[in-house]
Formats: C-alpha cells, structure tokens, sequence
C-alpha cells in the first residue's frame, strides 16, 4: 500500500514533466534542449555553483514544507507559513542590525529568534482554534497579512535601509553564510541554513514517529474526542502543533532573510511559504518526502534563468510544469484510478495469453 | 418470477481478504430475507455490492429477472434498491428534511419546496409510526431518531427492495417491536426486505427465510419457521453456542463508586441528568436501563470526564474525582468502553496497534522518557489480538478505519478490559455484534466482575441488561426512576419502568 502511495508523486512529476514537453513543441521549442539546460543551470552536470544554488532554493522550501507537512499531520492546516517566516525573518534582521557581537554568538541569537518569532506567530491562531474554534485556514491567511503590513511599518521605522522598500544589511557577524560553504560552492549563497534545514527533517520524523509527544500531536489531529477520551491535553497539543509549525516557518526565514539575502524587503510576502503547501502536498506530508520534493523544486527554480538564457524557452515555463505537477498529485485520486484501470488491463491481457 | 433478487457467485477481495467467497443469494418477491452471520462474515459487504458501494470480482447480479451491473448506488436506487446502513450517511448540520430529500429535491419558483417534503415526510412518519421531527437538525437528535431519518428516506424514494445493515442494533425493544410490524406490513404491501443482522430473536420474529454466511461463504439458505434459533446460530458460528451468560451469583463487596445528587447538562443547556444517586459495588453489575436519549449519554461523559457536571459529586473509593480532567480518572482506577465507538472509541485513522495504546501510552513499557517502544507495542497489540480474537487483514499494523464494525468493538473491548481497572463503565458494549463475540464479551465482562471490579453497564438492549446485571437502575428522563434485583424483575416490568411508568409511579 505504501508502495502505491509513493508512486502517485513519481507519476506526478513525470506528467508534468511531459506536459511541460508537450506545451513546448506546441509553442515552437525543443524540449530536449530546454530540459537539458534545465539541469545543467542547476548544476547537476558538475558546476558547483549552480548546484549549491539549487541547495539555497532547496533549503528554504524544506522548512516551509515541513511547516505545512508538521501542521497537516496533526490535523491543522497552516497557510500562514508566510506571514510565520517574514516574521522569523524581520526579527533575524532586526537583531543583525541592531547588535553588534561576535560572530557566531550573533548568528545563532538571530536564528533563535526568528524560530521563537515564527512560533509567537504560530501560537496565535492556535490559541484562537483551542479557546474559540476559529478555523486556523482564516486566522493563518489573517495572520499572513498582519506579518507583511506590520514589516512594511517597521522596518522604514527602525531599519531602514538605503531604499525605501528595504531594510539596513544585517552585520556579517549574523550572517548564516559561512566562508568555507561559500569557497565550497564557488560563491554560491547557500548558507549554513542548509545543515538546519537537515537536521529539522530529522527532528520533525523523529517526533512524529518515535515519541509520546508526537503520538498525542497525531491522535488529536485525527480525532478531538478520542483524544480527549484518552486524557490527552487537546487544546495545549493543537497551541503546540501550530508553534512548532511556526517555528519551521520562521527558521525558513532565517535561512533566507539572513542567509540569503542580508537585508528584508518590505510589502511582500515570501512566496516560499505558499510554495511549501506544494511541497508538503506532493512530499505526501512526510518529512523526508519533504526534503526530496524540496530538492526538485529547488533544482527547477535554480536552473529556470539559465535555460531562459541558453535557450529560447522563457523560464516562465517552470511555474507551469510546476503547477502541472500539483495538479496531478491533488487530483491523485484520479491517478489511482488510472493506476487500477491499467493493472487491471495488464492483468487482463496477461491472462488472454 | 420467482426470485426478485439473484446474486450467483458472487466475489469480493479487499487486500488481505476474500470478503464475499462465491455468495449465492436469492430473495423472493415479498418475503422477509435475513442474511445472517458474523461479525466480518462478509453480510455488509455482500449487500454493498448490491447496492453499487462496491463491485464483485465475479458473479452476477439478477434483478427481476434480468442481468444488471450496479455501479453505484444511483442504478441500484433506480432499480428500486434501498439501503439502511449500518453506519448512518447523513449530513450532520442539515435538517431531517434536508438530508432525507437530499438528491432528489424538488424546486419551485427556483427555490427548494422543504414544505411540501416536509409534509409528506410527516405523512411517512405516521403511517409507518417513525417519529420524527422532519426541521430538527440531525446533530441535535439521538442515534435511535437518526435511524428512523434513513428509514424515512428509503420510504420517501419509493424503493421496492429494502436493506436493512443491523436495523435494532440502537432501537429500544419497544422500538424493535414497532419495526417488526413496519417491516410486516411493508413486506404484507408487497416490499421485499433483506435484514442483515446477527440476532436470531430477530430472524425468528419477522423472516420468511435466512440465508448463513459464514467466514465469506455461504452456508445454507433455511426457512426460518422450521429451524430452530440453535441451529441457525450452528450454522453462523460453525459451532454449537450457549445463549445464556454463564455467571455465578454476584459476591458484591464494599461500595467503590458513589455518585451523590449528580445534575448534569446536555449540549443545548438544558438538564439531562437530575439528581441522580447512585452506588455500585465492588463485584457487581449494575445494568442502567433506558430509552436511548434519556440521559445515559450525558451520565456516562460525566462520571467519565468527558462533560462538566452541574452540581453533585462523584467518588472512587472515597477519592472525589468530580472535577479532576480524564487521564487523572483514568490513573484513579476508572475504565470506560465508549458507547460510540467512532468518535470516542479510536482513532479511526491510526492503525491498530496505536489504538491499544491510546489511553497508557505515556507508560512503561510503552515508551520511556517519551520516547515509543514500537517493539513493546507491537508484541502488546499482537498479544491482545490474539487473546481477544480481533481479526483484520493485517494484524497489528492494520489501519483501523478499514475493519469491520465488531472488530473494531473488540479492539476496543480489549483495551479497556486488559488494563484491568477498577470500576469499568461499559456503554452498548456488544452493539452491532453477532452471538459468537457476544458470547465472549459479557463472559470477559463477567469475569471482570467476579475479580471484584465494579461495573456500570449502559445498555439500550433490555436482554443485555437482564442477562448480565445483579442490579437495574431504570433511567427516565434523566432521573433513576427506581433500582431492582435483576434476579426479581423481567422484561415487561422494565420495558413499563422505560416508558415512565413503572413501580413507584404518581399516579
């Protein structure tokens, strides 16, 4: 059964990848070539650059994914990993601004902070869903605005930077780019955001799967009155569920707004957070599952310029394959019944010989 | 003509198991049918293939004569096919009307006509004697009214075949007797009526003929009014069976729950239970009994934890647990078997071995500094399993949801009885089982007792009641309407008690 599940992704990703083919013969292009150059700008043909970018990509979306994953597990569905992570990021900038310490002292304060950041922001919801049963889907999308007007305000206030529209550049000293990973890469940004990344994959499975903890967190996501039938805390459980899925959200912010980027830009939202939907749908909710669509959606983000440039293909075409893929992992309904259809057909025509 | 409904050979995998074996089921036109078996005998899943839930691997499927493919239900309600589950399929937020209209509404002037359904649902509802209250919302009425709702909408589409998946399984007896004669009278109206059930009382009272299935297969196909009960429980089981429960006379000791002056409230605020006192002792069986709806529920989610009482006290041993959350209950000795075993009872969506874990999990041997002992888990749930014979396609690591009715009961049963607590309160604990596990729970309920725990048993099936207790409390609008010995006391003078009347009525 398992197997099964496993393979509606992988055909997922095969379609979209053949959709994709077909929309470029259609509009006058060679797949081959745009493929291709597709791997080859994310580095997967040997250029160390390209590939630590693909990391970068990678990084970022793993921490949104598991936010949305962790949430979904335990019965929650968090679209706030945006508004979770600009807000780990404003305060990872604002403590790279602001503090003057040594270097590996202040990075680490600022990465703490944007987790306990993307938590308060977590909590929130959370709260309202355990006292007042407010769908966290509302408060989430509510909570993502309230993130980006409240950096919009203060960061002109507090921080600002040489542009209106962005914050001060943090102290190197708070940077999560190390110089080793970046001789490494060949001056690639990926950062040590990566190893955290990795290491959350592995903490998040082992919650889930190994402890107590992340027992009550399922059972209550599953089913309230079970869970309380079985004296299990359920309104704390659902309050942590959604800190700890904020927590992800806001070390993605880390990751990106002090290892990334240096500095915050104001009046958007980070798309990663919505992205991690995506990836926490396709990654079938499991962490590792997370990782490896984060993987594939990080290689198609860092190679999509490239293939624009040495090709004709505009790289626009990435965000349709990409949605493609999506649609056929949320329509994986239908893909089983494909699956049962063609099995049955095999079965079929083994059984006519 | 002579078979209305034809099922030949027919076959029904799911992984793991062989649910339906070459099935061969014949009904005539106007008889009473009942499909008898055990609990994943394979009778639901025989008559959702009929019904178009599920499609057979092999076998046909005649009706009236000619071959059909029910695909989905909407070919089999086309065909006059109407089908009770067991498991209700109803939209909780919508009214009776609503969800007994729903897919075939009719319009008017662009807008829903509820009135003229209403109205004949209304007409329904007194000619088949199926009270309803056709605007209340199906999430404020009790699991007995809901039922009447998917027998009303059976009746509301006309059908001609009805199925009913273990009809009296909420029904009070008086309830059971009303359906008897509706189900007469329909099959007198010239309605054909398959009744999946496993009580032979049942079968005895209204069918024509029975056909057995027994572990996938069919047994035999016997006319009801020439077979003894005995031999048709034979003929499921595969062996002979003892109807009565086996128990020594009670050796009740010193009293372990006490419940003074309790009041509690229901979900819309209005008080459900009323000054109720009550005292059970160790070794014994006291039986609540009582119309479904007249407070049981609200006593049980109080003296469990799951519902803040109004006033009053509830102790174990002398401890007040009155106001202590459920796990501390829970550690205080008090054990409960759910009456409503989807919402409280599991979690459908875990696998069965993370079901027998629910409620120690945070202990020894089962984890350790939060930490799951999936190897102790493991051998705990296949230890249980075996012990309590639950069946299911993949042992301990099944998922739940996907098991059959009984077996998840049994789970459940497992799980409260191996802890072994103190005072177990036990709600409809065979609800939905067939003789064989029946047989086996309230032989482990009344070893239970005879270990000197002390049980509360809620039970809407007066036999049960009768059958297990030492004592019956009579619940009637929410007040305990008078304590008897079982020994001394019958189904009549209790079914009378039910209804408000009883020993110490006013008049």
């Amino acid at each position: 059964m398992n197997k099964k599940k496993i393979i509606i992704p992988l055909l997922a990703v095969l379609l979209g990848f053949i959709t994709g083919a077909i929309v470029m013969i259609l509009t006058g292009h060679n797949p081959i070539e745009a493929y291709s150059a597709l791997l080859k700008g994310a580095g997967l043909f040997g250029d160390v650059k390209r590939f630590g970018d693909t990391l970068l990509n990678m990084t970022t979306l793993i921490l949104t994914g598991l936010s949305v994953a962790f949430a979904f597990r335990t019965g929650l569905f968090n679209i706030g990993a945006a508004g979770q992570m600009l807000m780990g990021g404003f305060v990872a900038v604002l403590i790279g601004v602001k503090f003057n310490l040594p270097p590996f002292i202040h990075v680490t304060i600022a990465t703490i902070t944007a987790v306990l950041a993307g938590a308060a922001w977590g909590y929130i919801p959370g709260l309202l869903k355990a006292k007042f049963r407010i769908h966290e889907v509302v408060s989430t999308i509510m909570m993502n605005y309230i993130a980006m007007w409240s950096v919009y305000y203060l960061v002109p206030k507090y921080i600002p930077g040489s542009f209106s529209t962005e914050s001060k550049a943090i102290n190197t000293s708070a940077s999560l780019r190390t110089e080793w990973l970046t001789n490494l890469f060949k001056g690639s940004y990926v950062n040590l955001g990566l190893f955290l990344a990795l290491i959350a994959v592995l903490l998040i499975w082992w919650i889930l799967e190994k402890t107590t903890f992340g027992y009550e967190l399922k059972a209550v996501g599953f089913n309230l009155h079970a869970s309380q039938y079985a004296g299990m805390k359920v309104n704390r459980n659902m309050i942590l569920s959604m800190m700890i899925s904020g927590a992800l959200a806001g070390l993605a912010g880390a990751t990106y707004y002090i290892g990334y980027a240096n500095n915050i830009k104001i009046g958007v939202l980070p798309s990663q957070g919505y992205d991690g939907i995506a990836v926490a749908l396709l990654g079938l909710n499991s962490p590792f599952g997370v990782a490896l669509t984060a993987l594939l959606f990080g290689f198609m983000n860092a190679g999509r310029l490239f293939m624009q440039s040495s090709t004709s293909v505009p790289n626009e075409l990435v965000p349709i394959i990409i949605a493609i893929i999506i649609f056929f992992a949320a329509t994986s309904l239908m893909l089983e019944t494909w699956l049962k259809k063609s099995e049955k057909f095999f079965k079929k025509s083994e059984g006519g010989k | 003509m002579e078979y209305i409904i034809e099922m030949i050979n027919i076959r029904k995998e799911f992984p793991g198991i062989v649910a339906n074996d070459n099935i061969t089921l014949q009904v005539k036109p106007g008889e009473i049918h009942a499909l008898l078996g055990e609990n994943g005998a394979g009778k639901s899943t025989l008559m959702s293939v009929l019904f178009g839930l599920y499609q057979p691997e092999a076998g046909t499927i005649k009706v009236r004569g000619k071959e059909v493919k029910i695909t989905n239900p909407n070919i089999a309600n086309d065909l006059g096919i109407g089908m009770v589950h067991q498991h209700f399929k109803l939209v909780h937020n919508f009214t009776v009307t609503e969800n007994i209209i729903l897919g075939m509404e009719r319009v008017k002037n662009g807008k829903l006509d509820i009135d003229s359904a209403a109205k004949r649902i209304e007409e329904l509802s007194k000619r088949y004697k199926l009270t309803v209250n056709p605007h209340a919302k199906i999430e404020d009425i009790s699991v007995g009214m809901q039922q009447r709702v998917e027998i009303l909408k059976m009746l509301y589409r006309d059908a001609e075949i009805l199925i009913f998946d273990e009809p009296t399984a909420v029904l009070t007896p008086q309830e059971i007797e009303e359906l008897m004669h509706i189900m007469k009278n329909m099959a007198a109206e010239g309605k054909t009526i398959i009744i999946i059930t496993h009580k032979l009382k049942e079968i005895k009272a209204v069918a024509d003929r029975c056909t057995v299935i027994r572990k996938g297969k069919s047994i035999a196909t016997v006319d009801v009014k020439e077979t003894s009960e005995e031999k048709m429980a034979e003929l499921m089981v595969g062996r002979q069976v003892s109807f009565k429960v086996d128990k020594k006379p009670a050796n009740p000791g010193k009293e372990v729950l006490r419940i003074e002056n309790l009041n509690v409230k229901d979900n819309r605020g209005i008080k459900a239970v009323k000054d109720v006192n009550l005292a059970v002792r160790s070794g014994e069986i006291l039986g609540v009994a009582g119309v479904d709806g007249n407070g049981q529920t609200e006593l049980i989610e109080a003296i469990t934890g799951l519902r803040n009482i109004e006033s009053g006290k509830i102790f174990i041993n002398d401890i007040e647990i009155s106001n202590l959350p459920v796990r501390k209950r829970s550690e205080a000795g008090l054990g409960h078997i759910p009456e409503d075993r989807h919402k409280h009872g599991l979690v459908l969506d875990f696998s069965l071995e993370d079901n027998m874990i629910l409620e120690t999990y945070y202990k020894e041997p089962f984890s350790s500094k939060g930490i799951l002992n999936r190897e102790k888990i493991r051998s705990y749930a296949e230890d249980l399993i075996k012990q309590f014979d639950v069946r299911s396609g993949q042992g301990a690591t099944t998922l739940t949801r996907s098991m059959s009715g009984g077996n998840q009961q049994k789970a459940i049963i497992a799980r409260e009885v191996d802890r072994s607590p103190e005072v177990l309160v036990v709600a409809q604990p065979t609800r939905g089982l067939d003789v064989g596990a029946i047989e086996y729970i309230h032989k482990r309920i009344v070893q239970e007792r005879d270990k000197g725990k002390t049980i509360l048993l809620f039970s809407l099936e007066l036999d049960e009641v009768l059958n297990l207790s030492d004592r019956i409390a009579v619940m009637y609008e929410g007040e305990i309407v008078g304590i008897v010995n079982a020994s001394e006391t019958n189904e009549n003078e209790l079914g009378l008690m039910m209804a408000g009347g009883g020993r110490d009525s006013h008049e």
